[in-house]
């Protein structure tokens, strides 16, 4: 009986491991979808010159204007970021979400063209041509979006072109939890 | 025509066993001895847009920047250890291409040494409990 049972052990570790393997495909996980070291922590300091002629510099002082704020990584390359244009004028328009927009590694004249294309629901853009700000918020493609407490904060980032339902399922209980 | 093949079969297989670094001549330090450091500092920082590979090999453009920014830390006097300290500081640990030994990764270090005692064990028990059939 016991020498039965150990001619089992590696059709029950494969099936283990199967198992393993299978468990994050089933739920949807998307591998290169990293989660963001800068949850928790204060967001970078900085200084960004506006994309759009007449606008003022963006910096992190703005941050602490309203008591929750998404800060947006697009660029006029990026395509799934027309996606979600949309969404994110809908969220200022609907919701009153105050939305910061970085322009990363672009041309000032397509950034321009592509706001007055796809919309501009931003309180204020930062035009960061070198990516180097970026990479201070801990970036690593477009589109990417996070969430800023009025103590500059970072709450959470979404990886990805941001849907009404990201914004449902994520977003909103986080501005509700943390709420003033 | 014949005669080519092999040396363009040996070429084409040289081609691909060379370890490509995707460091850019503009990229590259005046001083050596940084240039090194940057080298093998960027060997140990993995490219997070293309995963399997670390940002001294990868083509990526975040991969360059992030070159440029380990050589502009070297620049402005870092350590080796601060400046992969302050990359991750910004994409955590996944960055690293040998992630640190924490309780967290504890289950992750000590899977080979597990394994192997799991092995010895069963081995010894076979061992012991049928002297007659060994050998």
């Amino acid at each position: 009986m016991k020498r039965h049972m150990f001619a089992l052990l590696p059709l029950v570790l494969f099936i283990v491991l199967v198992a393993l393997f299978a468990a994050p495909l089933l739920r949807g996980t998307d591998p290169s979808k990293i989660e963001s070291a800068m949850i928790g922590k204060p967001a970078p300091d900085f200084v960004l010159p506006g994309v759009l002629e007449h606008e003022r510099p963006f910096e992190h002082a703005d941050l602490l204007q309203q008591d929750f704020a998404l800060v947006n990584f697009f660029a006029s390359w990026c395509v799934p970021c027309q996606a979600e244009q949309p969404v994110l004028t809908r969220l200022a328009a609907e919701e009153g979400i105050v939305i910061y927009g970085i322009n990363y590694k672009d041309n000032r004249a397509d950034a321009v063209r592509w706001l007055e294309k796809h919309g501009n629901p931003f309180t204020a853009t930062g035009y960061d041509n070198a990516g180097r700000v970026s990479i201070d918020w801990g970036v690593y493609g477009v589109p990417e979006t996070y969430l800023v407490n009025r103590a500059g904060m970072i709450l959470y980032r979404h990886v990805g072109p941001l849907t009404w339902h990201d914004y449902v399922t994520a977003i909103k209980p986080l501005l509700k939890r943390n709420g003033p | 025509m014949m005669k080519y093949i092999l040396p363009a079969f040996l070429l084409t297989f040289l081609a691909i066993v060379t370890p490509a670094a995707a460091v850019l001549p503009d990229e590259i330090m005046d001083n050596p001895v940084l240039e090194q450091r940057a080298r093998a500092i960027s060997r140990q920082l993995r490219c997070l847009v293309c995963q399997g590979e670390d940002i001294d090999e990868s083509a990526a453009g975040l991969a360059r920047d992030l070159r440029l920014l380990v050589r502009e830390r070297l620049l402005a006097g870092d350590s080796d250890a601060e400046v992969l300290a302050f990359i991750q500081a910004r994409y955590g640990d996944y960055v690293l291409m040998k992630p640190p030994v924490k309780p967290a990764t504890y289950l992750l270090w000590l899977t080979p040494l597990l394994t192997l005692l799991a092995g010895l064990a069963l081995l010894l028990r076979r061992l012991r409990f049928k002297p007659a059939e060994g050998g």
